[in-house]
């Protein structure tokens, strides 16, 4: 997992509600072991065709935003199934961060124990970058960890809120269970006590 | 990071009115973050035959499960339906995962129903049943529906791989602590109209980002007359509203349900545990965050249209106009989805016809909701050209709708009757709804390819996917029942 600090990178814009974790990686790949290549099952069926050709439609197929390593999307991304494949999937094809107004809850925790930034924004200010973004395909996009804001070239700086800690743990490319079990002193006090 | 930590006894006290939430969580907070994070003692760990990622990710860490006895393990994602044995899997890889879980079990020491236990099944249906799930506990599973178990009266959580190895590795999680919604259904339901009306009612009302971050209790006298299996079809659904968590608060219906249970307390323990668990429910005056409060009588059997839970109507409504959208999005949104599903604008609901009807999962899959589908196809028959399956949620269930017969009465109708598991929920067993074939459905999710590539998925409950398979077509069941039978459930 690396870290993540600042990224000035290629975005795409996926303009839809409600991209759940089934069209991000589709549910036949899932007994696949992290090893494999997840980022070739992203966005499997919006992609390509069953027999493997790209679909010309798909934004991500686009010169334009093709590689891209943030993706702004509109409310509810990864929503549904628990899946942390669908991180894996993003994460393998190089996306570093995602912005959207919000997200499915266990979609962003895994994607803060997987190295892959989510950034949620004011859907007004979302709605503006996907339209910057679909003017002008090949945008790039700046997120900086550290200061904590988004931008356009030429844009504001929006601000967004993250946890301290798992800012701490993106910026530092450090996984949480490492810092558990250096707690585990104050989970076995807890044991001795709890009646359940 | 240690000044950001402060511990569970700072933490904890607290004036005035709890909600039911309040008081799970801080029996189970070890340890607390000023940035709001908690570090949550897990009672018991739900595991299914897609945990096989987090056991590697343990493996490679050289770490072992620390609490064995507090996990539980039975497979249903991959099992086959068709048979009892592992090798109708055709695909080595999917064998694999549910042959990973039996060997992971055993070599931690974590009890696991296998394919040869008759007890087997879908892990939300399992573990109830078998009494696992009980009041003020807090629950785990590396899978979303995890808010089944809320149902009970516990917290229970879906996690991802990451956090079922770090449950794993330490018995907690950390959480950040969601806000709390309220939804008080008042009345009492129409004849036809079940929890799976409730809930996709409540859907179409909030959006499937209604509930997002939020803990959900659910109150008022149609939640109170509902059975367990009716409240845990609701608190199931609570993630398809973005949900964290659902719950009901414990009462005598919870104790009557849980009472002699295979791994429930009894005797003394028994007593004791009554006794804790009467005083599991919000208090008056508990302030939650949300409420939202909707009216029984007023809900209709329900039927989703489009490829987001929320797209839900009641079976007497049309499709919906896109030319009548708030927003352009949302207009792009309702033509791509009438576009997949194959539907025409302002279409009546009832002149959809199906091609299947699967009816099952851990959000229609128990003895109740076979009994309310029974009771519908008895003295019917499958429409022609229609393929309808019924997969019981567990083994349990299965040999308890057996006893009562409804086997006979979905068999001498032409329906399928099979082994448990997850089937065709999501297909990954290979149950999968063909292309462009659209299928009646009891699960909980309509999105696009989730019962297989090109699937076209129709939401509702058991009674209105029962309804669909005789007639052919989505069809208001209270057509065939009659309005003014008393109904259950
Ligand atoms: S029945 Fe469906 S929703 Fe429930 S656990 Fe299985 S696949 Fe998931």
């Amino acid at each position: 997992m690396e870290p993540i600090t600042r990224l000035e990178a290629r975005a795409v814009p996926i303009d839809r509600p409600n991209v759940d974790t089934d069209q991000i990686v589709p549910a036949r790949y899932l007994q696949k072991p992290r090893s494999a290549p997840f980022g070739d099952f992203l966005f499997r069926d919006l992609r390509f065709d069953a027999d493997g050709s790209e679909k010309s439609g798909f934004v991500l197929n686009q010169p334009g935003y093709r590689g891209a390593k943030i993706v702004v999307a509109e409310e509810n991304f990864g929503c549904g199934s628990s899946r942390e494949h669908a991180v894996w999937a993003l994460y393998d094809y190089g996306v570093r961060a995602v912005i959207a107004p919000s997200f499915g809850d266990i979609f962003a925790s895994n994607s803060a124990k997987n190295g892959l930034l989510t950034v949620a924004l004011p859907a007004g200010q979302v709605k503006a970058m996907i339209e910057a973004l679909a003017a002008e395909p090949g945008l790039e996009v700046a997120v900086d960890l550290d200061a904590q804001t988004v931008s356009l070239p030429d844009g504001p700086a929006h601000r967004f809120e993250i946890d301290p800690y798992r800012k701490h743990l993106l910026l530092n490319g450090l996984d949480e269970l490492g810092f558990t079990l250096s707690q585990l002193a104050q989970i076995e006090a807890f044991e001795k006590t709890y009646a359940g | 990071m240690e000044a950001v930590i402060a511990t569970a006894k700072a933490a904890q006290t607290v004036q005035g009115p709890s909600t039911l939430f309040d008081k799970i969580w801080r029996t189970h907070l070890v340890l607390e973050r000023e940035d709001g994070q908690a570090l949550l003692y897990v009672d018991s760990h739900f595991l299914q035959d897609g945990s096989a990622p987090a056991f590697e990710m343990l493996r490679q860490r050289g770490l072992t499960p620390r609490l064995p006895e507090r996990a539980f393990a039975t497979p249903d994602h991959y099992v086959p339906t068709s048979g009892r044995d592992l090798a109708l899997i055709a695909d080595p890889e999917k064998r694999a995962m549910a042959e990973a879980l039996e060997s992971d079990a055993a070599a931690a020491g974590i009890t696991f129903f296998g394919l040869d236990d008759p007890r087997q099944g879908i892990i939300h249906v399992v573990a109830p049943e078998q009494g696992m799930s009980r009041p003020g506990m807090l629950i785990v599973c590396g899978d979303s529906h995890t808010s089944t178990h809320g149902a009970l009266g516990a917290l229970a959580f879906g996690i991802g791989a990451s956090e079922v190895a770090h449950v794993l590795a330490t018995q907690t999680l950390w959480q950040r602590r969601p806000s709390t919604l309220r939804v008080t259904v008042d009345g009492r339901f129409g004849p036809g109209v079940s929890a799976k009306d409730l809930i996709l009612a409540l859907i179409a009302q909030i959006s499937a980002a209604g509930a997002t971050g939020c803990a959900v209790e659910y109150a008022g006298e149609a939640v109170e007359a509902l059975s367990i299996e009716g409240r845990m079809t609701l608190c199931n659904m609570t993630i398809e509203a973005g949900g964290r968590a659902g719950m009901v608060a414990p009462d005598e219906t919870t104790f009557a349900y849980l009472r002699g249970r295979p791994f429930a307390p009894d005797g003394a323990a028994w007593d004791r545990a009554v006794a804790a668990w009467q005083a599991l429910k919000s208090d008056p005056g508990a302030v939650f965050d949300r409420e939202v409060r909707l009216d029984a009588p007023a809900i209709e059997p329900m039927v989703t249209w489009g490829n987001s839970p929320e797209d839900a109507l009641p079976i007497t409504g049309v499709t919906p106009d896109p030319a009548a959208a708030a927003t352009p999005e949302r207009r792009e949104a309702m033509e791509r989805a009438l576009a997949y599903m194959g539907l025409q604008a302002g279409q009546a609901l009832t002149d959809v016809t199906v091609d299947r009807v699967f009816i099952g999962s851990c959000t229609n899959g128990r003895i109740e909701d076979l009994a309310s589908a029974a009771a519908v196809v008895r003295g019917r028959k499958v429409a022609p050209g229609v393929e309808a399956w019924v997969t019981p949620g567990s083994g349990v269930v299965k040999a308890a709708a057996e006893a009562l017969g409804l086997d006979q009465a979905f068999k001498a109708a032409g329906f399928q009757w099979r082994e448990p598991g997850c089937s065709m929920c999501l297909g990954t067993n290979g149950d999968q709804v063909a292309p462009g074939q659209r299928c009646a459905s009891t699960t909980n999710r309509n999105f696009v390819g989730r019962q297989g590539p090109g699937s076209r998925t129709h939401l509702m409950s058991p009674a209105m996917a029962a309804a669909a398979a005789v007639t052919g077509r989505l069809t208001d069941v209270r057509d065939l029942l009659g309005r003014d039978l008393p109904w259950k459930g």
